[in-house]
């Protein structure tokens, strides 16, 4: 078994246009930058792109979108990029936008073989059009349905040449479900090390979800909002 | 009238020993500086974070360390870091209890609108609907009218829903209000503001007694 691949551009070599991924991430923290490098490298379009957010105009997803190889994005907020908001009020895009629980669940469902719940989450607004609803115990819940990609592509602070991983911070928040829903799940991590160094206790991602791991380079890791307090 | 900070103080004082609290972006971070002396609370930020710190100290910043409006944040001792299925399920469970966010608009049955303006403005609802369908108290924090100077507190919102029936109270610069069956009840008066300025800035249902007694925020 060998899942480490050299880099970011190896990682990716046979995603091509038109196919499903999924990308880890909130804002701009714990997402996989060497593989969106990478996929704006390669050039490939129509993608349809599952993430919490879709980066800002400069960076993340936003590099992505400005080279117009996003066909349609399934996100909960996109509220930190202009040139989405855009192409979104167009109509030169697709956007489906779904409520961050809900979207993490769903992922989480796409991993674990479930291929749907009721949520609360939506009820009674245009989230819940065309979607069953029902009744348990007097609430009144919708179904949403399990989602799955081609590729899932996550970020991770360490991992192991078996691809467990472990996550820095809340840089952790939608990459252990989307590691779970890729039929291809690719992990970019800070630190790669051999199976065996990283504490079974403290595996976030077992290596079970993971079909290829590299080392990362050069993370900018950029802060989309940088707040401080004085020292008094 | 109260500003920015003073509605954050007011809302501050309804939060209780042992509470688990969400707070939403803008106003609702606010309260966050206002914790009543004596009491202890743990802010959940849904990004996946229970106990969050206050920022950090210049220099000390990670990028891997953010709440959910992307700002760079502390671990407080006791602090846990999770998924973000996990944190919604804190939510959806019914384990945090306040939520506090901002709104567009409200209606006098309890329905809110804070995402959406068709064909003008998407941001998303990221976190929000969530919190409003599972949240067993919710208050709201809003400005009680637009830069036109209409009112945001309606009889039936114009706007795409967040979620129906599920505010429990509004804090605004002219007033609290909760939700009863006859619509807005009016419970404080903001300082200096008088019923029939809060009359002709609430487009819904309202219930304002004469005796509603005036804010004390410090």
């Amino acid at each position: 078994m060998n899942k480490v691949v050299a880099n970011a551009d190896e990682a990716v070599k046979d995603i091509k246009s038109n196919v499903t991924l999924m990308l880890g991430g909130f804002g701009l923290c714990g997402i996989p930058e060497n593989c969106i490098a990478a996929l704006q490298r390669k050039g490939i379009s129509g993608l349809t792109c599952i993430s919490n957010n879709a980066g800002v105009d400069d960076f993340g997803l936003g590099l992505l979108l400005k080279k117009h190889q996003i066909k349609k994005m399934i996100a909960s907020y996109v509220g930190e990029n202009a040139e989405f908001e855009r192409q979104m009020l167009t109509k030169e895009m697709e956007v489906e936008l779904i409520p961050q629980g809900t979207l993490a669940t769903r992922c989480w469902m796409g991993g674990a073989g479930i291929p749907a719940f009721f949520t609360p989450a939506g009820y009674g607004t245009e989230v819940a059009e065309g979607k069953e609803t029902r009744e348990f115990d007097g609430e009144k819940y919708l179904m949403e349905r399990w989602l799955k990609a081609d590729f899932a592509i996550v970020k991770a602070w360490k991992g192991d040449t078996l691809g467990n991983l472990i996550y820095k911070g809340t840089a952790r928040n939608f990459n252990p479900m989307m590691a779970m829903a890729g039929k291809i799940t690719i992990a970019e991590v800070e630190e790669l090390v051999p199976a065996g160094e990283l504490d079974p206790n403290q595996i976030h991602t077992p290596g079970i979800f993971v079909q290829r791991i590299f080392k990362g380079v050069n993370y900018e890791k950029r802060i989309e909002q940088r707040t401080v307090r004085p020292r008094s | 009238m109260l500003d920015k900070n003073g509605i954050a103080k007011r809302i501050a004082k309804e939060l209780q020993d042992g509470y688990y609290v969400n707070l939403g972006i803008g106003i609702p971070t606010l309260v966050a500086n206002y914790v009543p002396k004596g009491i202890n609370v743990i802010f959940q930020s849904e990004n996946g974070l229970l106990g969050m710190g206050p920022f950090p100290y210049e220099g000390e910043e990670d990028a891997d360390m953010i709440n959910a409006g992307k700002q760079t944040v502390t671990t407080l001792p006791g602090s846990s870091i999770f998924d973000s299925a996990l944190s919604f399920a804190m939510i959806r469970g019914g384990h945090v209890q306040l939520t506090v966010l901002g709104a567009m608009e409200v209606s006098d049955t309890g329905d809110i609108a804070s995402w959406k303006i068709p064909g003008k403005m998407v941001k998303g609802m990221g976190g929000a609907m969530d919190l409003v369908a599972s949240a067993k108290n919710i208050i709201v924090a809003m400005q009680h009218v637009n830069k036109h100077g209409e009112s945001k507190l309606l009889s039936e919102c114009t706007l795409p829903l967040t979620g129906v029936k599920c505010i429990k109270k509004i804090i605004t610069e002219m007033g609290m209000f909760d939700i009863t069956p006859q619509g807005f009840r009016l419970l404080e008066r903001a300082p200096g503001v008088s019923i029939e300025q809060i009359k002709n800035a609430t487009k819904g249902r309202l219930v304002a007694d004469a005796s509603a007694p005036e804010m004390i925020i410090d």
